[in-house]
């Protein structure tokens, strides 16, 4: 389906690069508030108008509009031209920035990961050549011992 | 089997968990996280060198540790809040923000035949904290990771 996933990742990854810190600080602070966090979650669903958004919650139409223009700040959602009433829009492409990042730290953690794996088969041979060694050992002390005796 | 770590970055806490399996008992998987020698061998990143400043692996214990690159030292430490064969209770901060904790539950379970499953779970304090957290990773990545990704994007890893 469409272009590889890689090809998708570095296309997402130019975009944010391309951000300044401004910008991606705007990004932080609006996704960091559980209620446009939800919003948010909902827009993936599909556009909606600000009344249908502001349904679930127990708000005024002006703290939701309030929830939107910070949204529609950091360029997360906009509000196309449209008659009204307008409906609002996921911005898709910074809103898949979240994924790039998972996508980031799970690379970086399987990285991680892939070093623990080669710790663990050393301390696996470690193991076995210290059991070796030490039937090694006990044989010459077993035979010594009756000379002692 | 999960062979690669699987990743989830919750979308109402501050939380991140993971999950991966080993090809070792969950007893050598507990002392790779608790041996100081062999931790500092695999906590990586792979362009850093860990230098273990303080670990005691104990439950109320602490731990402090230095990552080097470049002759530029990051320190981390935290606590061990509990810490028994099945799991680790811990908490992590990075002394580049003293004030920001992030508190993490490691669960270490069997799966026979000399095979483990670890489950981890990362409560940070806010979202902008675990958000900033998984923003690093990318900013690294694009300094030092692009071509490990090419490489398990070719061997179709990712």
């Amino acid at each position: 389906m469409g272009r590889p996933r890689s090809t998708v990742l570095s296309t997402i990854e130019l975009k944010l690069r391309l951000m300044t810190t401004d910008e991606l600080t705007r990004v932080f602070a609006a996704l960091a508030d559980p209620t446009r966090r939800d919003m948010v979650a909902r827009l993936a669903e599909g556009d909606a108008t600000v009344s249908q958004l502001a349904e679930p919650y127990r708000m005024t139409l002006q703290a939701v509009y309030k929830h939107l223009r910070v949204l529609e700040d950091a360029g997360l959602v906009s509000r196309p031209r449209a008659p009204q009433p307008r409906p609002v829009r996921l911005e898709v492409q910074v809103f898949d920035l979240m994924d790039t990042w998972i996508e980031r730290h799970r690379v970086r953690i399987e990285q991680r990961y892939r070093r623990l794996d080669a710790v663990l088969a050393q301390m696996k041979r470690d193991e076995n050549e210290h059991d070796h060694r030490d039937t090694h050992r006990s044989r010459p002390e077993a035979s010594g011992y009756p000379d002692d005796s | 089997m999960i062979t690669e770590t699987l990743i989830e970055a919750d979308r109402r806490l501050p939380v991140i968990r993971m999950t991966r399996d080993f090809a070792a008992t969950p007893e050598q998987l507990f002392r790779a996280h608790t041996d100081p020698v062999l931790f500092a061998q695999w906590v990586g990143p792979d362009a850093m060198t860990t230098r273990i400043e303080h670990w005691d692996a104990s439950t109320g214990g602490s731990w402090r540790y230095v990552s080097v690159r470049d002759g530029t030292e990051y320190g981390f430490h935290g606590c061990f809040h509990e810490v028994r064969p099945d799991r680790i209770v811990q908490t992590f901060t990075f002394e580049g923000d003293p004030d920001g904790v992030v508190l993490t539950t490691l669960w270490f379970e069997d799966l026979g035949d000399g095979r483990s499953r670890l489950r981890t779970q990362s409560l940070v304090d806010s979202f902008e904290g675990r958000d900033a957290w998984l923003r690093t990773d990318m900013e690294v990545g694009v300094d030092e990771g692009y071509a490990k990704l090419d490489r398990m994007v070719i061997d179709g890893a990712v």
